[in-house]
Parts: C-alpha cells; structure tokens; sequence
C-alpha cells in the first residue's frame, strides 16, 4: 500500500469507528469522508460521484455489472476469452457469448460485431488483461457495440489499468467500469464499480439498501478513504511514473530476452508498462517461480486454483501460443516501489535459473 | 540433506515430515494436484491440500502446490479408461506411483535442488553393502512396497519412507503427540479420482466413471460348456476370478474364468478352471539386478505372498512357476517378488491377459 493510503486509514481503525449509515454525529463524520472519497474518485476518473458505487473488491463489482445487468434485462452476455475469471465465469455461467482474440489476446473484433445483435444485453471488454498486460482498444470496441447492439451495456474490468491509464480517456467509451484498490496502493478488500447515470441493473448484495440501493452492506469506511487517497496519488504521478516505469520495463525486457529461448507476448507499444510478460521455450513456470522464491524474487505465471496450484493459462491457450511456450509463462509485475536495482536483481535470478534448470534437463536428457 | 515430502493431508505423510524435521534436515512439504475433476477420498481434493499446507505451517516448513494434473491423466486416467475398455483391471495407484511420485516429482526435485523425495509410504528403503534395497513396513498389516516395488537404484537412493519402520498406531501417536489435525483422519481406501457418491441413475462411483468415458455394454454369462446361465450389464467392469454378480444360481462357486470383451461374453466356471501351474509377467522393473530363483511373489496390494521359482522365457519374460498351484492374476494387476524370505523387493511388473495358461 501506498504510505499515505495507510495514513489516511488508521483513522478509522480507532477514532472514527462508526457505521456511516447511522443518524448521531459519529455516524456523520463517517459519512462525510465516504462523500469526501467519492468526490476523489469521480475527479480522477471524471465521472459524476453518483455513479460510484462501492463494492468489496474487483470481482464482486465485475460480477454486478454482468450478472445485475443480465437480472435486470433478460439476454445474450458477451466477453472476450481472455477476460478475467470475474468476467469470464459470470458470462459463461449465464451461457453467454466467449468471443476469440487475436494473437495480442484482445478481442477480435470482426468476431465482436458478428456476434452483437438486439439479444445483446451486456458486452465486457477487459481495458488491461492482467496476465500479460494487453491494451485493448476501448474506442473501436465501444464503436462497435454502440453500432451493432445499442441497447447492451457496455462493461470494462479497468482493475489492470488505474496506475497506467488515465481512466478518464475509459469512462466515456463505456458503461460501467470495475476497479481494485489494491492494485492502485489501496488496501484488499475495496471494489469500485463505475455507473454510469441512467443505466440500471438489479444488484447482487441485498439488504440495507446502501450506495443508493445498488449495493447493500456496512462501509468499509477505513478501506474507501484510504483507496481515494491511493487513486488520488496515482493520478497525480500517473504520467511520471509511466515512463519510469517504461524505462525499468525496457531494461527487463533487454535482460530477458538475452536468455535463449525468451519470448516477449506482448510488444512494448500494446501493453502497460506495469506487466512484464515472457514465455521461456521449455521451462516449467512452477520449478522456475521456487527458483525465484528461493532467490527473494517474486513472480507468478498464471492464476492459481482453489488448491494453489498453478493452473495452465487460458488467456495464453486464448492467443494460441503452443504448448512448450505456455508452460513457460513467466509474469512480472512493476510498480511505484519498483527500482533499477530490483530490475537487475530479477534478471540475474531468472537468468541463473533458466541456466540450472537446463543444465538438469540436459543432464537427464543425455 | 534437502528433502522434498509428498504430503497427501493425510496422517501418514503429515508424521512423514516432522520425523525428517526432527533428523534435522531441510524440509519443504509439496502436495500434487493430480486430478481436476470431482474427488472426495485421496490426495486430490482442495480440503486435502488445505489439511496439507495446515500441517506444514504447524511445522514451520514451506508448503508448495505442483500442478500434475496433465500428467496424472496421460499416465494414470485414460489407460485406466482404456484397460477397462478391453477388459483388463489396472491399479491406477501403482501406475500414479510409477509416473508420478517417483518419476515426475523426482525428476523435479532434482531440477529444484532436492537430494531426495519423501513420501508417507509404510515400507522401507536401506542401503545394505551398496546395494538399496526397497523392504516391506514394519507394520506387515500396512506394508505398501507393494505398490511402490517399481523404483530402480537410482530412485531408491533417492527416496525416504520416514513412517517405515513405524506402525499405524505409532505414526497416529506421534501424529497426536505433536497436536496435528490430520492425527485422526481415516486411511483413504479408495481410487482417489472416483468418487463414492451414487450418480443420478443409481450407479456406483466407479461406474459411472467408467461409463461417462466409454460404452458399457451388456455380456452373456456362461459356463465352461457355453450353456446361458444369465447376463452381466457391463462386461468392461468384469474382473478374472470375480464372482459376485455373476456366480448364476446352483449350489457350485462359480467364478470368472474368461472374458470376451468383443464377443460380449463372460465364462464362469469352478475354482479349478482358475487354477495355473505359472504366471508370465511382462515389463519388469528390478530393484537391483534381475534375479532367477525362489521367491515370494504379492499379486495384490494386501494379497498372501506365494512361493514360485524365477526364471526367464524365451521372450525375454518373467516367468513365476507356482511350488502349489495358485488362482490365474487378473491382467492389470502388478506381480511383486520379493527375495525367498518375503523381506525385501526383487522387481515386480505386470500380468497381461495373452499370456495367461490354464492347467486343465
């Protein structure tokens, strides 16, 4: 987290302890820095503060804007196959539409319009994928939509783009908009879905009639203010940090790929800076990732399972990489704390598995 | 030494890593994820590996998750499926321990720097004079070198069975002793990827497993004259020797002592038709070196071990001959050999249906 986002929150984990939606003046002054909060993120995405809504986290506001929207207007509900699981799931358990991508992994969009008719009730279009770091282009997606199903709400999961982003240039292409706070140096634990005015859907958490009735549940007061303050400094570094943050990619991604059998899946001009993504022809991710472990580097490859196993990528299986490339994903991620250090360290831990990996391979293989 | 401990969430392999912790070496617990679909006995299901990451974090050692599923169907799944499609009765367990316990996991500790890979299998592996010898548990009435008897040399001297030369009784002490959750949770019995529930039509887990993948189609039952004496409704799931299910009516036990899977027709028969001289064992993996002689042969995972005499074929084959005639191997099932005073592992391999010869 960001120090001034935990700052901003420990107020409200002794003082300032009381439910927002009471009537006394405790209850008051929560209420006046959950309004305060909403103002921040209405100026940093240019929305109205009535169309934020406040949610637990990233999944429940992309499980909203599709299975809300579905409740609200019985339809057709379409995504990209390279969406988020929060998207995807909810799209494939109201036995909706899973549009292809192309080679980046964005949605292809002649596939798009061929499957955008009046039936069409909500299309989700991630903005950033979050494996490999992908930007789609919201514009020809909105387009699109607009032309062929004018009537669907168009979603995007923005939850990958806050800190590269300016989510001001998103909002006006879409409908509704998912955020994290933890992915922006907020705390776990706080969503945002972005509403726009007019647009209605049936929400999914009943009960005291919170945010307007659109979702019911005690504040988390602490974890709003603080994920305000969080966007608000990633707002006013955003462009600074942009190309820092390019530079250190630039210099990973040299490093990277100086190892025999590197891929980059995405190039540099189609992804955020904040995600570094390779493929290494014929290294299992889950040796080299307790490799790294062991070396103080930490990295992922794809999302894991209920169990915590690594389970094999459907946005990678999605672009049609082969298999000996997928088994070799490797994700790293890039961030406000991020340093030239950090970036050299990586590249001297990653290379020097690789090199012990294949060097028991080629034991083995002779 | 650095050790890598398959923890299934199981008692077992839960004592398996705190006794390695306790004879000080470096431990890191890892639980494989084999299979993706339903389960609810075994190593496979999440609450398994939860009982799994629990126990480690009690022992203060990491606690890693290996994504083995792609592997656990190409080896251990679909020939299942496909020997049951020809009427051969595998033990998936023994062939998860070939392909995966002892082959891919080890081959990824060696890759992460391991010296050794430790499971919670009662049997015991020692060094004697050089050679590493795989010997039965000390608790004879839980001893599984049954089913990891396929590991050669080089496996061995890389593998320990810390709950070896325990029994149950011990290892449930200990297990309590140390205040672990798993302490009193009950041996898994069954396939780990089956599980138990009845489906929607009334069928037994293994059935409508087994059914889901491949047609099951009824069989005549008849005896050694061919005379009709009643039907099997899947004749895929008949095992050689079987006789619930299939026996007809009369007073004689009747067993099964053919099964043709095309022909649509299952044999019965008295004991003595099942009765052979010797059994002719194909692909065998010996522990040290292959050996002809007396033996003692295991032809089931608790099975009475039988006095036979090695010797090998013109093929090239394993052949046990029988000191007293013995019931004709089910084709999938693992034959074991263990040296003539029934203590430790010779080879073992597997039994298949062309090679089988009735004395009568």
């Amino acid at each position: 987290m960001r120090p001034e986002a935990v700052e901003a929150m420990l107020p409200f984990m002794t003082d300032v302890f009381a439910n927002p939606s009471g009537s006394h003046r405790f209850a008051r002054q929560a209420r006046k820095s959950i309004d305060e909060a909403r103002d921040v993120f209405a100026e940093a995405i240019g929305c109205k503060p009535g169309e934020i809504v406040f949610t637990g986290c990233g999944t429940e506001s992309d499980n909203t804007a599709i299975t809300g929207v579905i409740r609200r207007s019985p339809g057709v509900a379409v995504c990209s196959a390279t969406e988020h699981h929060a998207v995807l799931h909810c799209v494939e358990h109201a036995n909706g539409v899973v549009v292809r991508t192309n080679h980046l992994g964005t949605i292809d969009l002649e596939a798009l319009q061929a499957v955008l008719s009046p039936d069409v009730v909500s299309v989700s279009v991630m903005a950033v994928n979050n494996e490999t770091g992908a930007i789609t282009d919201l514009a020809a997606v909105s387009k699109i939509v607009r032309r062929y199903a004018p009537q669907a709400i168009l979603h995007t999961d923005a939850v990958q783009a806050a800190c590269w982003i300016d989510l001001r240039t998103i909002w006006p292409l879409v409908d509704t908009m998912a955020l994290s706070a933890h992915k922006f140096g907020g705390p776990k634990g706080v969503g945002i879905l972005v509403v726009r005015e007019g647009k209605y859907f049936e929400p999914i958490v009943l009960g005291g009639g919170q945010e307007r009735d659109r979702r019911s549940g005690t504040h988390n007061v602490g974890g709003i203010v603080a994920a305000a303050e969080a966007l608000r400094m990633t707002d006013v570094e955003r462009s600074s940090e942009v190309a820092r943050i390019s530079a250190l990619r630039d210099q990973l991604f040299a490093g990277l790929l100086a190892i025999e059998g590197a891929h980059r899946t995405i190039p540099a001009e189609d992804s955020v800076p904040g995600v570094v993504h390779v493929c290494l022809q014929g290294i299992e991710s889950e040796s080299l990732l307790y490799l790294l472990d062991e070396a103080d580097v930490c990295a992922s490859a794809a999302s894991a399972c209920a169990s915590g196993a690594m389970e094999p990528s459907h946005v990678l299986a999605a672009m049609g990489l082969s298999s000996d490339l997928t088994i070799g994903a490797l994700r790293l991620s890039l961030g406000h704390t991020t340093t030239e250090g950090d970036v050299d360290r990586a590249i001297e831990a990653i290379t020097d598995a690789v090199v012990r990996i294949r060097a028991v391979q080629n034991r083995r293989s002779l | 030494m650095k050790v890598l401990v398959a923890m299934s969430g199981g008692v077992d392999s839960s004592v398996a890593a705190a006794l390695l912790l306790e004879q000080g070496h470096e431990v890191v617990g890892v639980t494989m994820r084999l299979w993706g679909g339903d389960s609810d006995t075994g190593c496979c299901s999440v609450s398994d590996v939860d009982d799994a990451r629990r126990v480690a974090q009690q022992l203060g050692i990491d606690h890693l998750v290996f994504n083995f599923t792609e592997d656990f169907h190409r080896n251990v799944v679909e020939p299942y499926i496909n020997d049951h499609a020809i009427g051969i009765t595998p033990n998936p367990c023994i062939e998860c321990n070939r392909h995966l316990k002892f082959d891919r996991l080890h081959e990824r500790g060696i890759v992460l720097g391991f010296d050794a890979v430790a499971t919670g299998h009662h049997a015991r592996v020692v060094n004697e004079d050089g050679i590493w010898r795989l010997i039965r548990g000390h608790d004879m009435a839980k001893d599984q070198s049954y089913v990891v008897h396929m590991m050669d040399q080089h496996q061995l001297s890389r593998t320990l069975f810390p709950v070896g030369e325990m029994t149950k009784t011990v290892v449930r002490e200990h297990a309590t002793r140390l205040g672990m959750r798993t302490a009193n949770k009950p041996d898994s019995q069954d396939v780990c990827f089956i599980t138990s529930a009845k489906d929607e039509d009334g069928r037994s887990g293994r059935v409508s497993f087994i059914g889901r993948r491949i047609p099951l189609n009824p069989a005549v039952v008849v005896d050694e004259s061919g005379n009709e004496l009643g039907s099997v409704e899947s004749v895929e799931l008949v095992t050689l020797g079987q006789r619930r299910g299939v026996a007809g009516g009369g007073g004689t036990k009747r067993f099964v002592v053919d099964i043709d899977v095309p022909g649509r027709k299952v044999v019965v028969g008295p004991e003595s038709l099942l009765m052979v001289d010797h059994e002719v064992v194909e692909n065998v993996i010996w522990s040290h070196e292959p050996y002809v002689g007396p033996a003692r042969v295991q032809c089931s995972a608790h099975g009475e071990p039988r006095s036979a005499v090695l010797s090998v074929d013109d093929a090239g084959r394993v052949v046990a001959t029988w000191t007293e005639p013995q019931r004709r191997i089910s084709p999938g099932q693992s034959a074991v050999f263990y040296d003539a005073d029934d203590r430790y592992v010779l080879g073992g391999g597997l039994v298949t249906r062309s090679v089988q010869m009735s004395t009568q």
